[in-house]
């Protein structure tokens, strides 16, 4: 590990903190913590959630004044920085949420600013289009201007973000985990931006936990967990494992999933010629115990076909079958009633029901079968709660309290929970692990192996991250344009070759 | 991990989780005080809380029902549309059937019976209708339940004519002015049908499916809760319990008319609100309701005690309940922040 002894290169560096601390109420969140960032250098800021990486970057846009420690931004050495002064010495931070007005047009947002900085009492919407075709310019991308930015996809409202960033004349960007809602094609090109952006002498601080992601965009990383620098240094000198250790402070041992399966034993599911809105042709042939991966790119089909599984298209074609009998799943309670359980692509929006206990998230699948209609036994719902929490391992001392309350990891475990009780036999998993940091993901992991080897489940995992299907598939499959193209054993999966062949495909 | 952890409820959790609830039940306790000291001779009168018994049921129960149809995120705005109605309806079966003749009891009892029966099937299939809009047709709870509050207003007028119906029998006014054991018989059904409504909200697997898709409806579906059925049983619960609140009021007053009470459709809306119900959806408590009604009748009896005019009582309930919003809402800041 390449230690670098901080202010040697004192004349380049666009902004240093040195040996900050912050304290919020006896947590020490922030713990003896120096940092610098070059002109020009892409940075990325690795750690696991709230292990202080958000106290960070509120430290360097000046929403947070540290308890110790001086801030050194060029000449100019502070104790404190207001939010203003940050924006003024040219530091812009993009949110996860972007911070963009919805209901207004891409030129709107991109000039709104401006205008409102200059103070003026009327628009003139010649320069507002100017600007913000200046701005869209810059990046050298093309976004219709007239488009309100609500009805755009994600990718393109993180590109105006970033143009109304570079507007104000910013000489370091923040980026709060960028790429959490992209597709791998996507991520290609914010890349490409940020490197567009460094060739400006513009330094950008990337903040992740997407290991592949950071190895390659980056030349410097550096790595904190819980509040405290744990290790630093040229990418070069850092790989996947290395990067883990030290988020986590632990080693993870990758194995694959591979298991023999039976072949005159009757299916747990068998699709001939299954067709939707979406998918073509699906033959598949899923027996008990296995888990199968299915990845591809954004409009390969995937989530319709998934969602189809779960009984939410009622005119799907060709033969579905469960254990042998042939059905027809026109309605999710169809899908339940026969056995399917499905975990969500985005849990906060369609997996929980946040406000409410973790027993009644979890109670939420199985009301109907417990006890009658007009009676709920509080000891019998808390007996269910308690095993399933201990089942999956949700981190609680109390059933009752709020799902909100949880971590991510164990809110994805509740998702997860839910489905326990209602004894699928064939458990649909969209992207579950996204958002989750890699402790917890790797027990996910472990707990769904556990279950289909146990419960005697088939799992198909649908996932963009091919590292967590290579090590919990026995075999996957790449879905292109509505069709199954290759289907690839555990045995033989490599992360690289999947992903180079999803690079052709694009 | 031990499996007793949670047989044992925790009265502290509990607390923390109805801060809210706590809170309005100290403030109706120092409403209680403040009014029994500016007025203790008139305001701790029995008198005082035997006509409180007699009048908070009507805007308690339109408040259960409000609060219930707040539950999955909506609203109904026609509970008072269907009492008049069903009271209506009730008046023009007792008009034709008894004013005039000399029945024997029994009879006129069958009769009172019937009309029992016909306000709480009317009150139903009203609500039905307005479920019917909201699941199937698909229009805002808010616009689908003014509408068809507009509507029963409207065939109200139509079979009335406008003038109150009178002519209400003994038996069916006794509903409304009676007492059964020193207690009023509204009040009486106040508390019977509110602990049934606590029973069904808490204790069966409908109370629980409402409070999950009024938190996370798409996150319900997903779960495989028939999420249009349980919203349209809502909704038919909510044109029962206005059903109900039409007998009480048509018994107290012995006359049913089409705008009777029309003032009480927002202030259930408040009273749900200031019992902390998520108008969003997700939360509501029976008990809350009540606490937040009771708690208004003791301001408005202490007003009137203390010969406030009108129209300054309703400005008194309306800084009042604004009040308590903003505190709940400074309150729930805090505590957000504290997280």
């Amino acid at each position: 590990m390449c230690h670098k002894v901080i202010g040697m290169n004192k004349k380049e560096d666009f902004i240093s903190l040195e040996h900050v601390h912050k304290n919020f109420a006896g947590v020490h969140a922030l713990k003896d913590l120096s940092l610098s960032i070059k002109k020009g250098e892409i940075h990325c800021l690795a750690g696991e959630n709230g292990s202080g990486k958000s106290t960070l970057i509120k430290v360097i846009s000046g929403i947070h004044v540290p308890s110790e420690g001086v801030i050194r931004i060029g000449d100019k050495i502070l104790n404190r920085l207001t939010p203003k002064q940050a924006i003024a010495l040219g530091v812009q931070v993009i949110y996860q949420d972007f911070s963009l007005f919805a209901n207004l047009t891409v030129a709107e947002n991109l000039a709104l600013n401006t205008n409102l900085a200059q103070n003026k009492k009327l628009v003139s919407w010649k320069k507002v289009y100017q600007l913000a075709r200046e701005a869209m310019d810059r990046l050298q991308i093309d976004i219709d201007l007239k488009r309100e930015v609500g009805t755009l996809p994600v990718a393109q409202k993180q590109l105006i973000a970033i143009a109304r960033a570079l507007m104000f004349n910013a000489r370091l960007i923040i980026m709060d985990e960028p790429t959490t809602a992209l597709t791998g094609k996507e991520v290609q090109v914010l890349f490409d931006i940020v490197r567009q952006i460094q060739k400006e002498g513009i330094s950008v601080l990337f903040v992740s936990h997407k290991m592949r992601e950071m190895l390659e965009i980056s030349e410097k990383i550096t790595v904190i967990r819980n509040g405290s620098k744990v290790a630093e240094g040229p990418t070069t000198d850092f790989d996947e494992k290395l990067l883990t250790y030290h988020m986590t402070g632990q080693e993870f041992t990758d194995e694959k999933y591979i298991i023999t399966t039976e072949s005159n034993e009757t299916p747990r599911l068998q699709l001939g010629n299954y067709c939707g809105n979406g998918f073509q042709n699906i033959d598949l042939c899923l027996h008990k115990k296995e888990v199968i991966g299915i990845t591809g790119l954004l409009g390969s089909g995937r989530t319709e076909f998934a969602k189809a599984l779960f009984g939410m298209q009622a005119d799907t074609t060709g033969t579905l079958r469960i254990d042998g009998e042939p059905v027809q799943l026109s309605s999710i309670t169809d899908a339940i009633k026969h056995g399917i359980a499905y975990v969500p692509e985005d849990r906060l929006s369609e997996g929980l029901f946040l406000s409410q206990s973790i027993k009644r998230n979890i109670l939420a699948t199985t009301l109907d079968s417990i006890g009658n209609k007009f009676f709920l036994d509080k000891i019998i719902l808390t007996e269910r709660a308690t095993q399933t929490v201990d089942e999956i391992g949700i981190k609680t001392d109390n059933t009752d309290n709020a799902v909100n309350t949880l971590s991510g990891g164990n809110q994805q475990k509740v998702v997860l929970g839910k489905w326990l009780l209602t004894h699928a036999k064939i458990l649909i998993l969209n992207g579950p692990t996204v958002g989750v940091d890699i402790g917890s993901k790797s027990e996910i992991h472990k707990r769904i192996r556990n279950i289909a080897r146990e419960g005697d489940l088939a799992v198909i995992m649908f996932s963009d991250d091919i590292n967590e299907l290579v090590h919990n598939c026995n075999r996957i499959i790449i879905m292109h344009k509505s069709k199954f193209v290759e289907e690839i054993p555990a045995s033989d999966a490599e992360e690289n070759d999947i992903n180079n062949r999803l690079k052709e495909l694009a | 991990m031990p499996m007793h952890r949670n047989s044992q409820p925790n009265i502290r959790d509990f607390l923390n989780r109805n801060s809210n609830l706590l809170q309005l039940i100290a403030i109706t306790a120092l409403i209680f005080i403040v009014m029994s000291a500016l007025n203790p001779a008139k305001f701790l009168r029995y008198y005082n809380f035997d006509s409180i018994a007699f009048s908070f049921p009507e805007l308690g129960l339109l408040s259960i029902a409000m609060m219930i149809a707040m539950l999955t995120g909506g609203i109904d705005l026609s509970v008072v549309g269907i009492a008049n109605f069903t009271a209506i309806l009730a008046g023009k079966l007792f008009q034709a059937a008894l004013v005039g003749k000399d029945l024997p009891p029994s009879a006129t009892l069958m009769y009172v019976l019937l009309g029992i029966v016909i306000v709480l099937v009317v009150g139903t299939l009203a609500g039905m209708f307005n479920g019917f809009l909201i699941t199937k047709v698909g229009i805002t709870p808010i616009l689908a339940t003014m509408g068809t509050g507009q509507l029963f207003v409207g065939l109200s007028l139509v079979i009335t004519g406008g003038p109150a119906i009178v002519g209400f029998p003994e038996m069916w006014s006794m509903i409304g002015n009676e007492k059964i054991l020193g207690i009023a018989v509204p009040c009486w059904i106040f508390l019977i049908i509110a602990s049934s409504i606590a029973y069904i909200l808490n204790k069966t697997s409908f109370g629980i499916k409402l409070m999950l898709i009024g938190t996370n409806a798409k996150a319900a579906v997903y779960s495989g809760i028939d999420k249009n059925s349980i919203i349209l049983k809502s909704y038919m619960l909510t044109g029962v319990l206005s059903a109900i609140t039409g007998i009480i009021m048509s018994g107290r007053t012995n006359a049913a008319k089409s705008d009777y009470g029309s003032s009480y459709v927002l202030q259930a809306v408040l009273v749900a609100v200031l019992a902390g119900t998520n108008p969003a959806g997700g939360y509501g408590t029976v008990f809350g309701v009540f606490i937040a009604v009771i708690g208004l009748m003791f301001l408005s009896s202490g007003l009137m005690i203390m010969r406030f005019s009108n129209f300054l009582v309703d400005f008194i309930w309306g800084a009042f309940l604004l009040l308590i919003m903003v505190v709940n809402y400074y309150n729930n800041r805090r505590q957000a922040a504290r997280k």
